[in-house]
């Protein structure tokens, strides 16, 4: 059998083969602790400062302003709570929006249950967060705003330099949550101008479980885990040494070939999308055209379901035929019962939500197994349409000219 | 997560389609929730089922379970085709997973729906 195509790469990458060979000697050599004075700590101290240059060269950063976490989720929970706590002599005002991640929208949660007040602003039929509508909903109170860099899901990348304007000039902390962005687009904090940057190293090639919140000299924010004295007293807890060095080679690894990859997968990226656009019918492409991840295809796909379509393509069951690796915002994988928030927070009806499949590629994707893809892709949703009852039933039931979603919402 | 007999009637579904001129039809769900299942019967004159189709949108356990219930309906009279419950189903897949019990293990309230269905037509001959 031929090998497998993973094209599910905003959940997870393969580490990097260069990235797993710098983080070895970390678990049984220099395995020592890098808080400790011998010899073996020394080592550890070098290979975490190292990785706290390049994490920080990645995204235009003082690496004084780097510190470790176990990846994007403590980052943002970090973010969010920390900040608040800090600034609550300020106010108990948050801003945020309807389309972010659960790490953000969690922690939003749980302050709203303690008296915070949290504003999630809607988003437009791209994804877009309106820079106006955060500028309108800033109150006195307000200490907190917190926007994503790039949507995991549909890919659409916000005006966050914009918003890190408004937030400025109201003297109002700004976090970027930046775990799609980082190691995949340039990155300039400096430039983007928020407060705060999350980042997680195994969306872009290296180990899970390790990450970095930046925090611009000044930002009040208090610690979410406390013990020991690591990160300056900011992020208790040993360091994961091989991860933190496995977080830093993936970083140098990254920033190397960023215009130029970043350019690849924008090309194979609209390559796909295109080709799905000419030989699929009735589907739908969400998330922003062109503001959008290099890596990220995010379609809906009329009359079925995505648990079916993407259980489908990982099984196929022509001899030779490849397994197809993508996902999906059905709620069949959520583990509840609602589809995607984010694709009803476009607008999208809970039926497009559940027949949605999310392409996201990595720099193991090749045009030849987008390709590959894409015609399995088309080839599944044939035969799972055939098998749906109510595909092409609402156009046939209007076939006297009105408007098929129309339809199908009266019948 | 799913099993080998799961897996094996999602991948190769029996008895899928529409019956021809049918004596009942049944169907359950709602495309919000991502599930639609359609079953069509041919009911004999000893009201036995002589042919079940069904047609049906939804996940790998959605479509798993409207397979195997027409399977497990084909031959059987009305009354005893009445009796196949959702665990009955859910048993001779090998077991489903416990999410997808309720959400999409309809297939069985399907062929209820369509067998009622007959039952209706016939009264209103």
């Amino acid at each position: 059998m031929d090998k497998a195509i993973f094209m599910d790469n905003a959940a997870t990458t393969r580490t990097d083969p260069e990235v797993l060979s710098a983080m070895i000697p970390y678990y049984q050599e220099s395995f020592g602790s890098p808080a400790t004075l011998y010899a073996l700590g020394s080592e550890a101290k070098q290979a975490i400062e190292l990785a706290r240059q390049r994490t920080a060269d990645l995204i235009g950063a003082d690496q004084k302003e780097i510190f470790f976490t176990s990846g994007a989720t403590e980052s943002n929970n970090w973010a969010i709570r920390g900040v608040a706590e800090a600034r609550e002599d300020k106010g108990r005002h948050i801003i945020s929006n309807q389309a972010e991640h659960h790490s953000i929208l969690m922690p939003l949660k749980h302050l709203q249950k303690r008296g915070w007040e949290v504003t999630l602003l809607p988003v437009d039929a791209d994804g877009l967060v309106d820079p106006a509508a955060v500028k309108a909903a800033i109150r006195d109170d307000t200490v907190l705003i917190s926007i994503v860099h790039a949507n995991h899901e549909i890919g659409t990348i916000q005006p966050v330099e914009e918003i890190a304007g408004i937030a400025r000039e109201k003297q109002v902390t700004f976090h970027v949550n930046g775990a799609q962005t980082a190691g995949h687009v340039p990155v300039d904090v400096a430039r983007l101008g928020c407060d705060l940057f999350s980042l997680s190293a195994h969306k872009f090639y290296g180990p899970k479980g390790a990450g970095a919140l930046w925090v611009r000299r000044g930002v009040r924010i208090t610690p979410l885990l406390m013990g020991g004295a690591q990160e300056k007293k900011r992020r208790a807890g040993t360091h994961n040494v091989p991860g933190i060095v496995g977080l830093g080679k993936a970083a140098e690894l990254a920033r190397g070939n960023l215009e130029n990859e970043s350019r690849r997968l924008t090309d194979i990226r609209d390559y796909i999308i295109g080709r799905i656009e000419s030989s699929m019918e009735d589907i739908r492409l969400n998330g922003h055209r062109s503001r959008r991840l290099p890596n990220n295809v995010n379609f809906s796909i009329e009359g079925i379901e995505g648990e079916s379509i993407m259980l489908s393509l990982s099984y196929p069951t022509a001899k030779g035929a490849r397994p197809v690796y993508i996902s999906t915002g059905s709620a069949c994988v959520s583990g509840t019962l609602e589809p995607s928030h984010i694709l009803l927070a476009l607008g999208l009806p809970a039926e497009l939500a559940h027949g949605s499949v999310r392409i996201s590629l990595s720099k193991e994707s090749t045009r030849e197994d987008a390709e590959y893809a894409v015609k399995a892709l088309a080839e599944v949703c044939e035969r799972l349409r055939a098998m749906s009852p109510i595909y092409k039933r609402g156009a046939k039931q209007c076939a006297s000219g009105s408007d098929g979603r129309d339809c199908e919402a009266a019948s | 997560m799913y099993t080998e007999k799961v897996m094996d009637h999602f991948q190769n579904p029996r008895n899928m389609g529409e019956v021809d001129h049918p004596d009942g039809v049944g169907e359950v769900g709602n495309p919000q929730c991502g599930d639609v299942m359609r079953i069509t019967i041919k009911v004999d004159d000893e009201d036995r089922i002589e042919d079940i189709k069904f047609k049906t949108l939804g996940c790998g356990a959605a479509i798993a379970t409207s397979s195997m219930v027409t399977e497990m309906a084909k031959g059987k009279t009305l009354e005893e085709a009445l009796k196949i419950s959702k665990k009955a189903v859910a048993d001779a897949l090998g077991g489903l997973p416990p999410q997808k019990m309720h959400c999409s293990n309809l297939a069985s309230d399907g062929l209820k729906r369509a067998i009622e269905d007959y039952h209706s037509r016939n009264e209103n001959r």
